[in-house]
């Protein structure tokens, strides 16, 4: 089936109630920007050798990539519907014993390496794959992705693309508040890197920059994102970072996605 | 090869034989396992080098979330184990390493005694699937009298026959298990030696056989207690049921004090060979 932020958010809502847990406006957040590398922009299947490869790095937001791998067909409505069920692999970070998902995360601030070294495994293979992270906005908090990232721009690996979800928000907080990012373009413009913002939430943007990356360094996209984007109390609130839904939240929500 | 910009004067030869699989990734260990993680899932076999505390301790949860839970072929090389960069101080040595990276169930954890069995071990090991840790000693001279660069995978390397007292050792230190050895036959004590190079597989069978019908077993490691070959020996012997008597050597406290040589620090934590033979006379008129 077509690969849709939409469909990922009502899938989000779905299993996140099923399920009873939370982590759903980090999920809502990045749900365009999986509808648009799960929607033709990710090459390869899951067996293929010279696929490209995706990271998950923000790995608390993996429903949103189960949702996505579901509607691409690399898991079954069962897998899905098995989502933190006893003896499931669809846990509340991702794992790379499921089909699509090429490296397990849950850690912050570790994607980024795996992504770097996938590039750099590309390039020694003479292969033109690409390598993708997906990032949170706090995840750059972490020293390790300042590694990553010199070590990128170093080697000039243009066939790497991270991807940051700036939602604003983090556990405790809203990133401003916590640990400011700002300059979040100009760090990365500093380091060496292609820095493109993008609206996070429309994909044609998305796919359109994804589709006209020039050779030479490595790529980010800053992605402008609401958290909890699609279900009005839930946006920019800090409870959902962690807080599951009760009934009457739940109905709201689902009428507010729509079908 | 990776390396987080250590070993002048070690890794040149290779660096220059193959400058394309060469990367000094900076001084910035944790990175250089994830790109190891990303390089082998792709299916390399990236060997990721640094002085034993910067190659383990530092970029821990990477190996642990990388290597380790993908089971790939990442070879995680500390050098100088121990106390072997002496006048360095504590920053540098590696007294819990082995403990760490033993604790994961999927690493193949080597601490070779001597140039001759790393070089061995290496060759062993080429095609084991999952990560695997090797705590190499600097010295690339000195060998161990006996041992020959023998190694097998789960196995331990008997190097001096003796029918009382066993002594078993894990890394260099075991030259100067040799030495306690030829010091306690004075006392007319005729001791066994064994190198425990392979820490995990743990060779379990090999020291429940080395053990049996001993009345006393004595390891000695330039590592702490708590998880070292020492805890090894221990948990042979209590899952195994075997009725032997066990004194551990090794470093006893943390190192944070005055500095000196490696023969100064480990003298200052009771490990020379004169020591050692000390101690196992004392345990024994202990008893």
């Amino acid at each position: 089936m077509p690969v849709s932020g939409r469909g990922i958010r009502r899938l989000v809502l779905e299993q996140s109630k099923r399920a009873n847990v939370g982590h759903i406006g980090s999920a809502l957040s990045v749900a365009d920007i999986l509808a648009v590398l799960y929607g033709g922009v990710l090459k390869g299947g899951a067996g293929d050798p010279d696929r490209d490869r995706f990271v998950m790095s923000k790995g608390h937001a993996a429903i949103a990539l189960y949702a996505a791998l579901y509607m691409a067909d690399y898991l079954t409505r069962d897998d899905l519907d098995s989502y933190i069920g006893e003896g499931s692999l669809l846990g509340v970070h991702p794992h790379h014993g499921l089909p699509g998902i090429d490296f397990s995360t849950g850690s912050l601030g570790q994607g980024l390496a795996f992504a770097t070294g996938a590039a750099l495994a590309a390039r020694l293979a003479g292969s033109q794959r690409r390598s993708y992270a997906l990032l949170s906005d706090a995840e750059v908090n972490e020293g390790s992705v300042w590694e990553a990232v010199m070590f990128a721009a170093h080697h000039g690996l243009d066939n790497l693309v991270a991807i940051i979800d700036v939602n604003g928000q983090q556990a405790l907080g809203y990133t401003r508040d916590v640990i400011s990012l700002a300059p979040l373009e100009d760090r990365w413009r500093a380091f060496n890197w292609d820095v493109h913002v993008v609206p996070g939430h429309e994909p044609a943007a998305i796919a359109s920059v994804l589709e006209g990356l020039r050779p030479g360094q490595p790529h980010v996209l800053i992605a402008q994102t609401t958290f909890g984007k699609g279900v009005s109390f839930m946006e920019n609130q800090i409870r959902w970072h962690y807080m599951p839904m009760n009934d009457e939240e739940y109905a709201i929500a689902l009428g507010e996605i729509g079908d | 090869m990776l390396t987080a910009d250590l070993g002048f004067l070690a890794l040149e030869p290779f660096a220059e034989a193959f400058p394309e699989r060469f990367f000094n990734v900076g001084v910035a260990e944790q990175n250089m396992v994830g790109l190891a993680t990303g390089l082998a899932e792709a299916g390399m076999i990236p060997f990721v080098y640094s002085i034993a505390p910067f190659a383990s301790l530092r970029p821990y949860e990477f190996i642990r979330n990388g290597p380790v839970f993908h089971r790939l072929p990442v070879r995680v090389v500390g050098i100088g184990g121990g106390m072997e960069y002496g006048p360095n101080g504590l920053s540098h040595y590696a007294l819990e390493d082995v403990a760490v990276m033993r604790a994961q169930p999927t690493m193949t954890v080597i601490a070779p005694a001597d140039h001759q069995q790393a070089r061995s071990a290496l060759i062993a090991t080429a095609n084991v699937p999952g990560p695997i840790y090797f705590r190499l000693g600097k010295d690339d001279d000195k060998v161990v009298p006996g041992l020959s660069g023998a190694f097998e995978l789960g196995r331990i390397q008997p190097i001096r026959e003796g029918r009382d007292v066993v002594i078993m050792a894990m890394g260099p230190i075991a030259g100067q298990a040799m030495e306690a050895a030829e010091l306690l036959r004075a006392e007319g004590l005729d001791c066994a030696v064994a190198v425990v190079a392979c820490v995990s597989p743990s060779p379990t069978e090999d020291i429940a056989a080395l053990l049996s019908g001993r009345s006393l077993a004595v390891t000695v490691e330039v590592h702490y207690l708590a998880g070292g070959l020492g805890s090894l020996v221990a948990e042979v012997i209590a899952d195994n049921r075997i009725d032997v008597r066990l004194l551990r050597q090794g470093v006893r406290s943390t190192p944070d004090g005055p500095v000196g040589s490696q023969e100064f620090m480990e003298k200052s934590f009771g490990l020379s060979a004169q020591q050692l033979a000390r101690a196992v006379v004392q345990e024994l008129a202990a008893r």
